[in-house]
């Protein structure tokens, strides 16, 4: 192994982390948690709008909070912190040095210049036009360009990862293939170089047609190569917390995955086919093909979906593999009765992982049918979906991961712990009833992006079912659920950082006296016997079949044709 | 030595699959995972909103 930087070993985890990358994991990681929590205040707010008797903000404030929670919470916070998984999935666990800092860095600093100026822009006043910004509606030309801005530093972070991997092959930092959590890493970092340069070939001339360079911009082009971004981001955050779940098993329980063939092969699903899932945003525009839209989402899409279900089953299977290791083998669920439920680095993946499944994933394949789709289209089932897939499923595993890295990184323990035993289940119980009460308010038929649910400025009235409002109400309480589990979180996170108590430093050179964890290391686990595992995988599969034919049914009566 | 082989402890050769070969490389990764989106869903999606006939009054 080459080091030619100045780097140390964890004392206690026996991790590498060389000076550079571990300042870097620091920055995107702490500033990813600053916008977090400015997008999650946004979000309370949302969910209290929503609540018609609450219905706190004005409509010009929704709008404009609702652009500002979605470009936060959905891009910022999530591909700063992935930034850090990047470089930590390099530099750390390949054991070398970052690839060219300084890029790094220019990186980072773009994507935070980029995210302020377009913060800005939408705070005072005038670029209300929400994250999907379609046209006609127009924004402030700087808008468009901070976009552009921090699209072209996490590119550069993107390449710095890339070359990380050429200088560990270079130096033979690890032998044979990459692994496990790396090779997801990788996934993800794919995912972004598509997704980026999708955002290039719209938004570039979405900024000249702003600045009156271009006259006219397609709403139908927009939307579909706006997608390819759009939609694309959200499948880098599904391939970087997967790795984050194999990470955190590994790191728990010294877990391998059951069989690493089948997981890599899982992730080259994602590689060839999880960006076409995009396509599901277009299932209702006339202008596009049944073929476009069959072959991108009910043929592509459900490859990718195959790959999730893999790692549904691989990631909870390799814990059982290691809990059954170590004894636990009474009946089908003594690995996971005993498993370290007050650890909230395992609570939070376990609870993300089981709420991605069942809320999202089977969600997500409803809206990918062309025919089912219809009916929730554009309501408020849509956001109740992505709130499954994106916080429940990588902002709650970005948030269980911390408890491991905060105090790693930062060499403090862990402040309030007491508190943060209970963060990730008060933040998962409330994730869970926004994305449940959405999805039932939608179902409804309950529009998104609306204001008015009494529809009281509406020249034609219109009442939705009152069963429709007690669902936004219960979705204002979980939203404020959520937001005390997200301040809970940041003030944990900030607490260990300024106030948490000082570990002692062991010098770079002293051996490291705990083991290598197994993250290291290609391999599997050796076995398949795990049938407390294949239980819970089987009433999954029950419930997606029930789901998607229950949505069936649903659509033959919304058509009269039954 | 060819790019196909890896040599062994004993100095022998062992055969590395195509497959194996495919997914260990990164950047022929890179490249099947921007040419696969790019093609089937923005190319293709791109062409079928160009060929729409422009409404007549």
């Amino acid at each position: 192994m080459s080091i030619l930087s100045k780097s140390r070993i964890c004392p206690e985890t026996g991790l590498f982390f060389d000076d550079q990358a571990e300042k870097l994991i620091k920055w995107n990681a702490v500033t990813g948690v600053v916008f977090l929590l400015v997008g999650g205040l946004f979000g309370v707010l949302m969910a209290l709008t929503r609540w018609t008797e609450v219905h706190i903000l004005p409509a010009d404030w929704f709008y404009l909070l609702l652009t500002a929670h979605g470009l936060d919470a959905l891009i910022v916070w999530i591909i700063f912190f992935e930034m850090a998984v990047l470089y930590l999935a390099s530099s750390t666990l390949l054991k070398v040095r970052l690839a060219a800092p300084k890029w790094a860095w220019l990186g980072y600093w773009l994507m935070l210049i980029g995210a302020v100026i377009t913060n800005v822009m939408v705070l005072e006043g005038d670029s209300s036009v929400m994250f999907t910004s379609y046209p006609p509606m127009k924004a402030h030309p700087l808008f468009y360009l901070g976009i552009i801005v921090f699209a072209v530093g996490a590119l550069i972070g993107t390449f710095c990862f890339f070359g990380t991997l050429v200088l560990a092959k270079e130096q033979k930092t690890y032998e044979g293939s990459l692994p496990l959590v790396t090779f997801g890493a990788l996934t993800a970092a794919i995912i972004a170089v598509f997704t980026i340069a999708s955002g290039a070939i719209i938004l570039v001339p979405t900024l000249l047609w702003s600045l009156g360079y271009i006259a006219h911009i397609d709403p139908l082009m927009y939307k579909t190569i706006w997608w390819a971004m759009g939609h694309s981001s959200q499948q880098i955050n599904v391939s970087a917390h997967v790795s984050v779940w194999y990470l955190i098993a590994a790191i728990v329980f010294g877990a391998k995955p059951l069989s690493e063939k089948v997981s890599r092969m899982a992730f080259l699903f994602y590689i060839f086919f999880l960006q076409l899932a995009s396509a599901h945003h277009l299932l209702v525009e006339p202008g596009l093909s049944s073929e476009w839209k069959i072959f991108n989402t009910s043929y592509a899409m459900y490859l990718a979906v195959l790959g999730s279900m893999i790692h549904g089953l691989t990631v909870p299977g390799s814990i059982e593999a290691a809990q059954r290791k170590k004894g636990f083998n009474k009946g089908l669920f003594e690995w996971l009765r005993r498993a370290p439920w007050g650890n909230p680095v395992f609570s939070g993946m376990f609870m993300s992982l089981v709420m991605f499944g069942f809320l999202g994933g089977i969600t997500g394949v409803i809206m990918g049918t062309e025919q089912i789709n219809i009916i929730m289209h554009n309501t408020l089932y849509v956001p109740g979906h992505f709130h499954a897939t994106v916080v429940a499923g990588t902002t709650l595993t970005f948030m269980a991961v911390s408890y491991f890295l905060v105090p790693v990184l930062f060499r403090r323990e862990l402040w309030l712990p007491g508190l943060a035993k209970w963060q990730t289940y008060i933040y998962a119980i409330g994730v869970a009833g926004i994305s449940v009460f959405m999805m039932a308010a939608g179902t409804l038929g309950v529009s998104r992006r609306h204001w008015d649910n009494n529809f009281a400025d509406a020249t034609l009235g219109f009442d939705y079912p009152a069963a429709a409002h007690m669902f936004l109400a219960l979705n204002g309480i979980s939203g404020l659920m959520a937001g005390l589990g997200g301040a809970s979180f940041c003030i944990i996170m900030v607490g260990t950082i300024l106030w948490g108590k000082k570990k002692s430093d062991v010098p770079a050179s002293a051996p490291a006296p705990a083991p290598e964890p197994a993250v290291h290391q290609a391999g599997s686990a050796g076995t398949i016997a795990v049938p407390g595992t294949f239980v819970l995988a089987l009433i999954f599969l029950g419930t997606f079949i029930l789901y998607y034919y229950v949505n069936w049914k649903y659509l033959a009566e919304v058509w009269h044709l039954s | 030595m060819t790019s196909q082989d890896n040599n062994t402890p004993d100095g022998e050769h062992e055969h590395i699959p195509f497959f194996q070969r495919m997914m260990d490389n990164p950047f022929l990764l890179l490249f099947i995972g921007v040419v696969m989106p790019t093609v089937f869903y923005i190319l293709w999606g791109v062409m079928e909103i160009a060929t729409i006939p422009i409404a007549t009054y």
